[in-house]
């Protein structure tokens, strides 16, 4: 059983990788696994906020068929 | 030496040296302008009348080598608010007061000859004040050129354009940078007071002042906490990173996944041009087009967040092209072409108008039936003819969005205490609602960040959504921003403060050996306090009340999507938040 999902990358995150993009992952798929399968390299550039259909989520959320899952570094402004 | 008060009335052109009263002495920037306002301003008095002063002070940081510490405070009655109104700004002024030895520039009164325009220059122990015709009716890059021609390059400037000198409510008082750029002090119509005191423009000689810097008590103690200090600021992934690479508009795209991004006036927290008008698009033209994504606002700035903008050809466009304004133009007001932006951006700059003021207003005006939506190339006429001009039309746009709302009969008015919400939407982002709500300054985003716990993890999270946590955590940034403006600090260094351990503590202890006191973090905090409760009382006494911690009724009843959020809050718990 596989699940898809469509997920956004942004700021340096999208560096070498994409904006957007529908993706399959087998059922269960937690956020983290999905960020390391991608290949985001979060040792260099901390995770700053997850989110699935604009709610904010933690690393082990458990991805459901249709989310549309963000991944952001740590980003700042005001 | 020791620093000094420099006092100026306009009613008769004169100044005077005072010496710092001893209750003034610890305090600084944000602190020192509103204990000055509130001691000698009567809360009742006109904003643009003889009663009202302009206080101007460099906080207490600034001036020496601590980096970010080049913030200057203007504090004044706001005639848009008819609140008090602390506003704060980098470029090269808080600086060169501060190696001047000035601890406030104080001005009041109001010419008995108001048919010209005056130029105030403020020099090492004295203060000039002279008519200045050949001014009058420039914007303010003209005026910039005209000062750095009559001194030197390294003149600070304050200056009015046309809107100011007409003034109007969406006018600021602009300020040089040390590129000869301009920076505000925006919000509230400051630089409609400083047209009602026949001011053109105020400059501070950088010529003869000291040049080692604003007087240390203890150097080796400074030295070591400003290492600490510099090194958070640079490990931490926002000041050190983020910031740096795509400036604050990195936060369009984070703002509108959580549907919190006023669009369409605040009818939707989710635009759908925000890919257009992003940090991350900005970021790919300034590196195709030869700009600069790094840029300090005031010298000693570590995390250059601004940055300089080219059009295609590579021809320079704008600076300090900030997240609020193209927020109000991209996302609110529906331009879906960055360089267009841009475009108004330095028209903006040039006259001396509010970012989020006109920004909001322009974008209430589609309601009005005044312009369409998302018509950038009108919108820069109504600026570039009519505000400039005065014209009828210019006046109405340059009144505000609160005002415009009365004058046209609408009712989705997004204003707290008569000033335009800035770009974070109060039902979907409710920590920072609460503080649009409660500042003393009206809809103001820097009084208490609350979108840093809220959406960006920073300081832990507190979910957006929910009622849960939102006072006290607004309460809490409030009282940490309130002291922060009074360090001469950039608010971002608020990022680091908030999760970095050593960060405040270096912070403090600057303070500590700059003036050979020993502060703790209470001590700060309760000067945080004092501040807000200072301004608070002013505001009472100037006839606000409770009934104006409110947001507009609108918000109650109109969903908002995509999360269909309301605003929930209840009156009682909205005024708990004065409970401290
Ligand atoms: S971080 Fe930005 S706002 Fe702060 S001092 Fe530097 S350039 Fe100015």
């Amino acid at each position: 059983m596989s699940i898809t999902i469509t997920v956004k990358l942004f700021a340096q995150y999208r560096d070498g990788l994409f904006k957007v993009k529908e993706m399959t992952f087998p059922k269960g798929s937690t956020a983290i696994y999905v960020i390391d399968e991608i290949g985001i390299d979060h040792s260099k550039l901390p995770i700053g906020v997850l989110m699935v259909n604009g709610v904010h989520v933690e690393e082990d959320f458990v991805l459901e068929n249709g989310n549309v899952f963000t991944i952001f570094p740590k980003v700042g402004g005001g | 030496m020791a620093d000094k008060i420099y006092r100026v009335d306009m009613s008769n052109l004169s100044f005077k040296i005072e010496d710092v009263p001893d209750e003034w002495m610890g305090l600084g920037g944000r602190g020192l302008t509103s204990t000055i306002i509130a001691a000698e301003v009567d809360p009742e008095c006109h904003p643009l009348g003889p009663n009202n002063k302009m206080v101007f002070a460099p906080g207490l940081l600034s001036g020496t080598s601590a980096a970010n510490s080049g913030r200057n405070s203007l504090g004044l009655k706001s005639p848009l608010t008819g609140g008090i109104k602390e506003s704060n700004v980098g470029g090269t002024i808080a600086g060169v007061m501060a190696k001047l030895g000035v601890k406030a520039l104080i001005i009041e009164g109001i010419p008995k000859d108001d048919s010209t325009f005056y130029h105030i220059h403020v020099s090492q122990n004295k203060v000039e004040i002279v008519a200045c015709p050949e001014l009058v009716g420039k914007n303010n890059y003209a005026v910039l050129d005209a000062m750095e021609e009559k001194y030197n390059k390294k003149v600070a400037v304050m200056t009015i354009g046309l809107p100011g000198e007409q003034k109007m409510l969406i006018s600021n008082i602009s300020v040089r940078d040390p590129k000869g750029k301009l920076r505000s002090h925006g919000r509230g119509g400051t630089g409609a007071v400083m047209g009602s005191k026949k001011i053109k423009c105020i400059t501070v000689d950088a010529a003869k002042f000291n040049e080692s810097g604003a007087s240390i008590v203890d150097p080796e103690k400074f030295k070591a906490a400003s290492k600490i200090f510099t090194k958070a600021l640079q490990d931490n992934p926002i000041s050190g990173e983020g910031l740096p690479a795509f400036g604050t508009n990195v936060l369009v795209n984070i703002i509108n996944e959580a549907g919190g991004l006023p669009s369409h006036n605040f009818r939707s927290g989710f635009s759908e041009n925000a890919e257009e008008i992003c940090g991350e698009t900005m970021a790919e033209n300034i590196k195709e087009r030869g700009g600069n994504t790094t840029h300090g606002c005031h010298q000693g700035c570590v995390i250059q967040c601004s940055q300089t903008y080219n059009d295609k050809e590579g021809n320079y466009l704008t600076s300090g092209f900030e997240y609020e304004m193209i927020w109000a133009f991209g996302a609110n007001f529906g331009i879906k072409d960055l360089d267009q932006i841009a475009k108004i951006d330095a028209l903006m700059d040039d006259l001396g108008v509010d970012a989020i003021e006109t920004g909001v207003t322009i974008g209430l005006a589609v309601d009005a039936g005044l312009i369409e939506f998302g018509d950038g190339k009108r919108a820069f006429e109504i600026l570039e003819k009519d505000v400039a001009g005065g014209t009828p039309l210019g006046r109405i746009i340059g009144s505000g969005a609160g005002n415009l709302g009365k004058l046209y009969g609408l009712v989705r008015v997004p204003v707290v205490k008569n000033q335009s919400i800035p770009a974070y939407e109060p039902r979907a982002i409710k920590g920072q609602g609460i503080t649009y709500v409660t500042t003393p300054m009206g809809a103001d985003h820097t009084a208490g960040y609350a979108v840093a716990t809220n959406i960006l993890n920073s300081g832990g999270h507190v979910d957006p959504l929910s009622k849960e946590g939102q006072v006290e955590l607004s309460r809490n940034l409030q009282i940490a921003s309130a002291a922060v403006d009074s360090t001469g600090m950039c608010i971002f260094v608020a990022f680091p403060a908030l999760d970095e351990p050593e960060c405040l503590p270096a912070l403090i202890d600057m303070i500590n050996a700059r003036f050979g006191i020993s502060l703790g973090v209470d001590d700060v905090m309760n000067l945080g306090k004092n501040i807000l409760k200072t301004e608070h009382e002013f505001n009472l006494k100037a006839g606000l009340t409770s009934a104006d911690d409110r947001v507009p009724e609108f918000m109650k009843y109109e969903a908002l999507p995509p999360h269909n959020a309301i605003w929930d809050f209840t009156n009682e718990e909205i005024d708990e938040f004065w409970n401290f």
